[in-house]
This record gives C-alpha cells, sequence and structure tokens, in this order.
C-alpha cells in the first residue's frame, strides 16, 4: 500500500524543470576566478565544455587595466585565492604581469595545457613561486596515461608536450596538479590512480598530486559525449544543509572581459552572466542550469 | 581584566599529555595568568583519557575543535576537512583508536564545551577560534591567507586579533598600517611542525608595560603594545613527543636556545620577530 501511495505521489509531482530550482546562498567572496584568454586557446579538445579553441573568440583575452581594477575591487573585498584560466592563459602577452600583480595580493591558481611551458617560462614562474609570500600552484590538464589515450582527446601529440611542460615546471621547483577529467571512466578509479601514479613516477614526480574532474556535458562534451537529460535539474530541498561551503559558486565569481559569471562552467550560458562589475554579483543565485547538478551529485569542486 | 598582562594560547593536544604538562608548566614559568586551549584534545596519542584530566585540574580554558566535537558527540569520523584521500586513511584509523579509548565522561565533557573565546586585552578584542571564525575546520595556511582576507575577517568578526590552530603549523600575519592587528596561528603543541625539529609550538600574548620597556611604543595606544607570539616548548619527559601518523619516532634531541621572550622586544613587530625560547 506504502509502495503505491508513493508511485501515486511522484506521478502528481510536477517535473524538474516546472519546480522550483533551489538558491545558494553566497557566503563571500572567497575566490575570484579570471578567464584570462577566454576562449581561446592552443588546442581543442573534444570535452570542452566551452568549446575553447583557436578561432573561439566568444570571450576574448581580457586587458590589463580590466585585470588590475579587478585585483583592487578583490583586495578590498578580502578576496581569498585567485585563479587564472581560459583558453590557455600563457597564450596572453600580459601573463606574467597578471601573476605578479596578483602574487602580490593572495595566493594563485593557474589553469593550463603545459605546452607553452617551456625552460624559460618555468624559470620564471619557479622564481616567482620561490619569492613570493603565498602559493603559486599550476594546473596542468591530462587525460590519459599514453598518447593513446590522451591524444584523441587533446590533440595528436599533445601527450608528449603536456608531460614535457610539467617536467619543466618540476625542474624550477613547481609541483604541479594533474588534472585528469574523467572522460575515460576508469581514470578516475583507483586502478586509474596507479597508472598515472606510476607514469608520473618514471619522469621523476615522486610525489605526485593529481585532481579528477567530472565530465560537463555542455559544450563540445555535449556533441561528444551526449548532453544532460531533463532529470538532470536540481530543484528546491535538493541542497544538503551548509552545501553553500561546498559548492563552489557558494563563495565564488568567475570574470571574463564579457562580465561576472557565477562559476568557471557556465561562462557560455547567456542566463547565467549576473552584471559588469563584482558587485553585481554577491547574491545568491539560483542553481537552474543542469550542470549545477554534475556539482552537487558529484561533490565537485573546480578549486584546486 | 585590567591585571591581565600575560596569556598563553595552545592547541592541538593530540592526546599528547606530556606535551601538555610541559607546555603548561612553561607557560606558567613565563607568568602566564591565563591560559586557553584552542581545542582538537585528541587525536594520534596513545593515551586519550590523559590529557582531559590536566586541563580541567589546571583551569585551562578549553574550546572545541573539530576533533572534540566529534568525540563528544560520537560521531563517525573527526570531520578534519583533509582533501588527499591518504590523509583520511590514516586519520580515520586514529579516530577510531580515540573514540574507543575515550571514556564517556570524557566525552561529555568535550561535547560540552565553548565553539570560541572571546576577550578584551591590553586595549584589543581579541577572538579565538579553532579553525577560523566563520568554520571550524578552515584550514589557515601562511601561503593561502593573504592580509586582505584577514582584514576582512577581522572586520566580520569584529576583532583586532584572531588565534587559530587546526592546521598545526605556527605563523603570524600582521596588517602593514596596524601592526597591532592581524592573525596568528598558534600551531600544535601535540606534534612537531613538520620541520624537522621536536619544538613545539604554542603563543604568549603579553601586554607590555611601557615602564618595563622603554623601547616598545606601541602603533596604537600609549598604554600598550599588541599582544605577540610565540614561544617553544618541548617535553621534558623522558618520553617522545608523538609523531605524525605513519611516520617515524620523533628524535628527543632539542635545538639549543635560539630566542628570548617577545614582551620586551620593540614594537611594532614586524612578521619575521616570531621568536622562540627552546626549555629542553
Amino acid at each position: 500500500m506504502t509502495r503505491s501511495l508513493d508511485l501515486l505521489e511522484l506521478a502528481a509531482r510536477p517535473a524538474p524543470g516546472q519546480q522550483a530550482p533551489p538558491t545558494l546562498p553566497f557566503v563571500g567572496l572567497d575566490t575570484l576566478w579570471l578567464q584570462v584568454t577566454g576562449t581561446v586557446c592552443n588546442i581543442a579538445c573534444t570535452h570542452c565544455f566551452i568549446t575553447c579553441g583557436p578561432k573561439n573568440l566568444s570571450h576574448p583575452f581580457m586587458e590589463l587595466a580590466h585585470v588590475r581594477a579587478l585585483l583592487a575591487d578583490a583586495r578590498d573585498l578580502g578576496v581569498k585565492e585567485y585563479y587564472f584560466t581560459g583558453g590557455e592563459p600563457f597564450l596572453h602577452p600580459d601573463i606574467f604581469t597578471f601573476i605578479e600583480e596578483t602574487l602580490a595580493q593572495g595566493p594563485l591558481n593557474i589553469l593550463t595545457n603545459g605546452i607553452l611551458i617551456d625552460d624559460a617560462v618555468a624559470a620564471r614562474l619557479g622564481a616567482l613561486f620561490a619569492a613570493g609570500p603565498y602559493t603559486l600552484d599550476l594546473r596542468v590538464s591530462l587525460d590519459g596515461t599514453s598518447p593513446k589515450e590522451n591524444d584523441p582527446i587533446r590533440g595528436k601529440g599533445t601527450f608528449d608536450k603536456i608531460l614535457a611542460g610539467g617536467e619543466q615546471l618540476l625542474k624550477h621547483g613547481i609541483n604541479p596538479v594533474w588534472t585528469v577529467t574523467t572522460v575515460l571512466a576508469e581514470s578516475g578509479d583507483a586502478e586509474g590512480f596507479a597508472r598515472f601514479k606510476a607514469i608520473l613516477a618514471e619522469r621523476g614526480f615522486d610525489r605526485p598530486r593529481l585532481k579528477f574532474i567530472p565530465p560537463f556535458k555542455i559544450g563540445r562534451e555535449e556533441r561528444r559525449g551526449g548532453g544532460y537529460g531533463e532529470h538532470d535539474l536540481l530543484v528546491e530541498g535538493d541542497l544538503f544543509e551548509g552545501e553553500e561551503h561546498a559548492l563552489q559558486c557558494g563563495s565564488c565569481r568567475m570574470v571574463t572581459a564579457k562580465g561576472v559569471y557565477p562559476c568557471p562552467i557556465l561562462i557560455e550560458v547567456p542566463a547565467a552572466r549576473m552584471g559588469d562589475q563584482l558587485a553585481d554579483a554577491l547574491i545568491p543565485i539560483k542553481l537552474d542550469h543542469p550542470a549545477c547538478t554534475t556539482c552537487h551529485v558529484e561533490g565537485f569542486s573546480c578549486r584546486t | 581584566m585590567s591585571d591581565l598582562e600575560r596569556i598563553a594560547v595552545f592547541g592541538g593536544v593530540y592526546n599528547n599529555h606530556l606535551s601538555l604538562q610541559a607546555v603548561l608548566a612553561d607557560a606558567r614559568q613565563q607568568g602566564a595568568q591565563r591560559i586557553y586551549c584552542l581545542g582538537d584534545v585528541g587525536g594520534f596519542g596513545p593515551h586519550p583519557d590523559r590529557s582531559v584530566p590536566i586541563l580541567i585540574e589546571q583551569d585551562v580554558l578549553t574550546m572545541q575543535g573539530n576533533y572534540d566535537d566529534s568525540i563528544g558527540n560520537r560521531l563517525d569520523d573527526c570531520q578534519c576537512g583533509y582533501t588527499d584521500p591518504r590523509d583520511n586513511h590514516f586519520a580515520q584509523i586514529s579516530y577510531n583508536y580515540t573514540l574507543a579509548h575515550t571514556s564517556d565522561p570524557h566525552k561529555d565533557w568535550l561535547r560540552d564545551l565553548p565553539a570560541g573565546f572571546r576577550l578584551e586585552f591590553a586595549g584589543q578584542r581579541l577572538l579565538f577560534a579553532h579553525g577560523s571564525p566563520r568554520r571550524v575546520n578552515e584550514f589557515l595556511w601562511e601561503s593561502t591567507t593573504p592580509e586582505p582576507f584577514i582584514r576582512r575577517l577581522l572586520r566580520d568578526f569584529d576583532a583586532d586579533l584572531i588565534a587559530v590552530t587546526h592546521t598545526g603549523i605556527h605563523w603570524q600575519r600582521r596588517l602593514a598600517d596596524a601592526p597591532g592587528r592581524g592573525l596568528v596561528n598558534v600551531g600544535a603543541i601535540g606534534r612537531p611542525a613538520n620541520d624537522g625539529r621536536t619544538d613545539v609550538w604554542y603563543a604568549l600574548l603579553t601586554a607590555s608595560d611601557p615602564s618595563r620597556s622603554s623601547s616598545a611604543p606601541s602603533p596604537t595606544t600609549t598604554h600598550a603594545s599588541p599582544p605577540r607570539c610565540a614561544r617553544r616548548a618541548c617535553p621534558r619527559s623522558s618520553s617522545r613527543p608523538s609523531s605524525p601518523a605513519g611516520g617515524p619516532p620523533a628524535s628527543r634531541s632539542c635545538p639549543p636556545a635560539s630566542g628570548h621572550d617577545l614582551a620586551t622586544d620593540p614594537a611594532p613587530a614586524p612578521l619575521s620577530d616570531i621568536r622562540a625560547l627552546n626549555v629542553c
């Protein structure tokens, strides 16, 4: 009898898209993301959730004056940490000015594919890392333990180039965080973890740092692996108590040359744009995009 | 309160009752009139029931850390907030042991501890928290806690100086334009600071009397210099301080005395003025 009533209740419940999404409180701006090179990248990964590539100018490069103004705002707001991403951040001609001025006021993480990190770039980063009062972390993306696994996703020849970039960093005193998107589902399990550790150990990374990221089914990834379904929407009551502290968007904002967004994932969603200024965006948000479900269900945070 | 001139602040006992006794003796010897513990009484050490009686008998004002909340409320894990699965693996072994070997009266005592302390000291508003004033298990490391963020915490929580312990690694950062204000992580007394030495760290906050130290003008008031830290103590006992889980036993050797009491240092004291007194 109980089971029948449950089924009746379910049948009477509106579909997820017809229910109100949950509202996530904003706990304060701890983390500021800057999309320094917009959607411009030197490669075009098949799983990229914002379809970055050499010809995608959807979000252009950020100007130095814009970045400086944001750093001033962030200082006043008491931001705790900074992230640079793109696209590929090291395509930006002013990237080292951005890095130096950001590191002067807080810890910085840079998300890169590593391909442009040669000896000179790594040496400069290593010197900044050694001299500064705050942490400089490099996150290098790698999506397989061999060219056969990685290159179909990130591009021909990228496996060796990515590892070479990481090795340059290590040579200059920076142990990067290897970031693996689990397009290959087995990458993130215990065996996959062990395989990544093994190939990194062969190259001198005896204390490897690894971060696994679930694919977000938007952008180019939607075409590769399929998109979200109607059931992938959060509704009121889905969030657990205090989830604003676990979800990145409870304490971060992303700024691109085109405006402010709640998180790094949704910059190609026009409805997600929150305004021109950081001050416009320090408010609670509705988790009304299906990608929000990935962070909620996977317990995922873009933080390092 | 106006008679209070020196207080000691420590955290992270981690079941190391020997280190606790050594630190308390040292703090009293240094003239600490009041002693605060910022939590995490349990964990790692082999005798979970030996530290609570010492804290009670010696009138240590103790607040609740994440470990104390977990043990006191009989939770499944320590709520340490680690992100590395290896850290969680070893922490769980230690937590299960501590939970099983802590008596019910001690669990109840840990459960009922306050979540923080506020006090006026040397004309400043002090706030003691475990991880941070906003989260019991927030990690505040020196390299990831920038000055603008400290300003925000001081502003949001109406304080001049915040003291925390959760990471177990000591450091402090003062505001460039107001050296009497800032944040100090007092470190931990139950385990060394992972620096290859056997010392443990705690903070001594001293309200300097200008008549005692003519070279100690306060940047904010003519009557008191900012509270300062820190002290280093090494257990006098023949037993070794506990080492990190899975690590080798710590050496008994202590380095020679390498510093002096900060109470007579000139103020304002820059960050590099954190100094140590070795009592071994």
